[in-house]
């Protein structure tokens, strides 16, 4: 594996191999000194233009568990100011010896361009609409996970679950239904029209502008970020009109299955999207989202470094 | 293909070094030394490396539990993560440690397999530190095959098998056996 830009571009074996690893590494998290040698003199620099704090410090941490040296760039301090151009940048700190790049850009397919630029792997921690690759595998390693399930191409058969919010301009949501599908789950998209995507006919996926249809008959309730810069762009009339109709409040919610799973990427917008408090339930699956964001990318960034070649079984 | 030790075919490509009995046996003697070394079994930890190890050292517990009629503890231990050949050569981390006790204090006695390069237990002394400092590590194994690349010697050994690179050595609860690897 050299890079993880999409999930399809690692494809259905690429995943199951990654949740596989993570397994590993979430033994090696729950042992008394959570780190290992594994990766003992490989730098990882970050490289974020957009602003993360989740994302940035699960995979720093992730890096430094594995015993990487990391490197955070910091954008807004940098030459970049000062007019030197992306490529050069990239150029620059890849001659100082990066093994891996993490990627956040607001522009689609800025991985990809990087890459053209540097031979060391890159991880796209998300680029504008396009994909956010490393969210999906934690949310697939979550269900999993939760459902008491192994890795496998089809370990997610069976299972419906419901992506809520703006799937239309959501990174998140097209990692997370290629992954999710690709396991064999069953994704229906729900939210107004206006945020849904435009044509999804070639996707394995249904679509529903009714939550309250979809709430009793899923195994989880993916919540979307409601972006509120999409209020702008007059997509959605007024953001309590839109708490009404896709908000979760405790009434809604008490219409699910009792097994149901309840996920946020975050950062939440609690009374936009979620009217309730989640930790108030124990069908929330969304600290664990972030604890094993840190297994997840650590075996992200082990399969990126250390794998070598696949073992003939 | 496997052919008893007494067998003196040669066109086969396995030869059977020790059968379960003759395991058995070793494993009876390793137990004594064991007892014998440590006076008793007191502060005695066996911690098997994933895999080869692991069974052998539920085979040397219940060995130690009947001659000596105290249970030993027992755990397990997954170096792939520390080796120095990460990136080198394939590696697929899916085995589990599990070290029951904190090691501080503790006669440490690492089980293996077969002791080849000598790699694998230099990782294993790295692992074993994040669980305590042992007031000593001992390493017992089944087959001590030669080829050291590095300067670490067992402390009890089933059997000396000299052999070379290019042979393969498999120990199974059936035995010991030796073959060659098939050259394409």
């Amino acid at each position: 594996m050299k890079h993880v830009r999409s999930i399809s571009e690692i494809g259905t074996e690429g995943v199951v191999r990654i949740l596989r690893t993570a397994r590993h590494m979430e033994a090696v998290n729950s042992r008394p000194v959570p780190k290992v040698p594994a990766l003992v003199g490989r730098t990882v620099v970050s490289l974020f233009f957009e602003d993360s704090t989740r994302t940035r410090i699960s995979f720093e941490t992730a890096a430094r568990r594995l015993s990487a040296d990391t490197v955070n760039f910091s954008v807004s301090t940098s030459s970049l100011n000062k007019g030197e151009s992306l490529r050069d940048t990239i150029e620059t700190v890849s001659a100082m010896g990066a093994a891996v790049f993490v990627v956040r850009h607001r522009t689609s397919g800025v991985p990809w361009q990087i890459s053209e630029w540097t031979d060391a792997s890159i991880v796209n921690a998300g680029d504008g609409w396009h994909q956010h690759p490393t969210q999906a595998l934690l949310d697939c390693y979550t269900v999993m996970a939760r459902r008491g399930l192994d890795p496998s191409p089809e370990c997610l058969v069976g299972l419906r679950i419901a992506i809520v919010g703006d799937s239309r301009h959501s990174r998140v949501a097209r990692s997370c239904l290629e992954a999710f599908s690709g396991l064999g789950a069953e994704v229906v998209l729900v939210g107004p029209a206006t945020l849904l995507p435009p044509d999804t006919t070639s996707w394995t996926v249904s679509t529903s502008t009714s939550l309250d249809d979809v709430l009793p008959e899923v195994d989880v309730v993916y919540m979307l970020r409601m972006q509120r810069e999409r209020m702008n762009e007059a997509l959605v009339p007024d953001l309590a009109e839109y708490s009404r109709r896709f908000g979760l409040d405790e009434t809604r919610w008490s219409r699910t299955r009792p097994d149901t799973l309840l996920m946020h990427p975050g950062p939440m917008n609690r009374g936009v999207e979620m009217m309730f408090d989640p930790s108030s339930t124990t069908q929330s699956a969304i600290i664990d989202q972030v604890t094993h964001g840190i297994s997840v990318r650590m075996a992200v960034l082990f399969e990126l470094l250390a794998s070598g070649d696949e073992v003939p079984s | 293909m496997t052919r008893d030790p007494g067998d003196t075919g040669t066109s086969d490509e396995s030869v059977h070094v020790l059968r379960s009995d003759d395991l058995d046996r070793a494993m009876t003697r390793i137990s004594h030394e064991i007892i014998e070394r440590n006076r008793g079994l007191d502060g005695v930890v066996l911690i098997g490396l994933q895999r080869g190890g692991v069974w052998l050292s539920e085979r040397l517990a219940t060995t130690l539990e009947r001659i000596d009629g105290r249970p030993v503890p027992r755990g397990e231990l997954d170096v792939s993560l520390f080796r120095d050949d990460i990136g080198l050569r394939p590696v697929t981390p899916v085995a589990v440690t599990r070290i029951p006790i904190d090691l501080t204090g503790a006669r440490v006695i690492v089980v293996d397999d077969v002791l080849y390069t000598g790699r694998t237990v230099r990782a294993a002394l790295d692992a074993l530190h994040q669980y305590g400092r042992p007031a000593q590590v001992q390493l017992a194994v089944m087959v001590d095959r030669g080829h050291r690349e590095l300067p670490i010697r067992p402390d009890y050994i089933g059997k000396n098998l000299p052999t070379s690179s290019d042979e393969d050595v498999v120990v199974s609860p059936e035995g010991v056996v030796l073959r060659r690897r098939a050259t394409t």
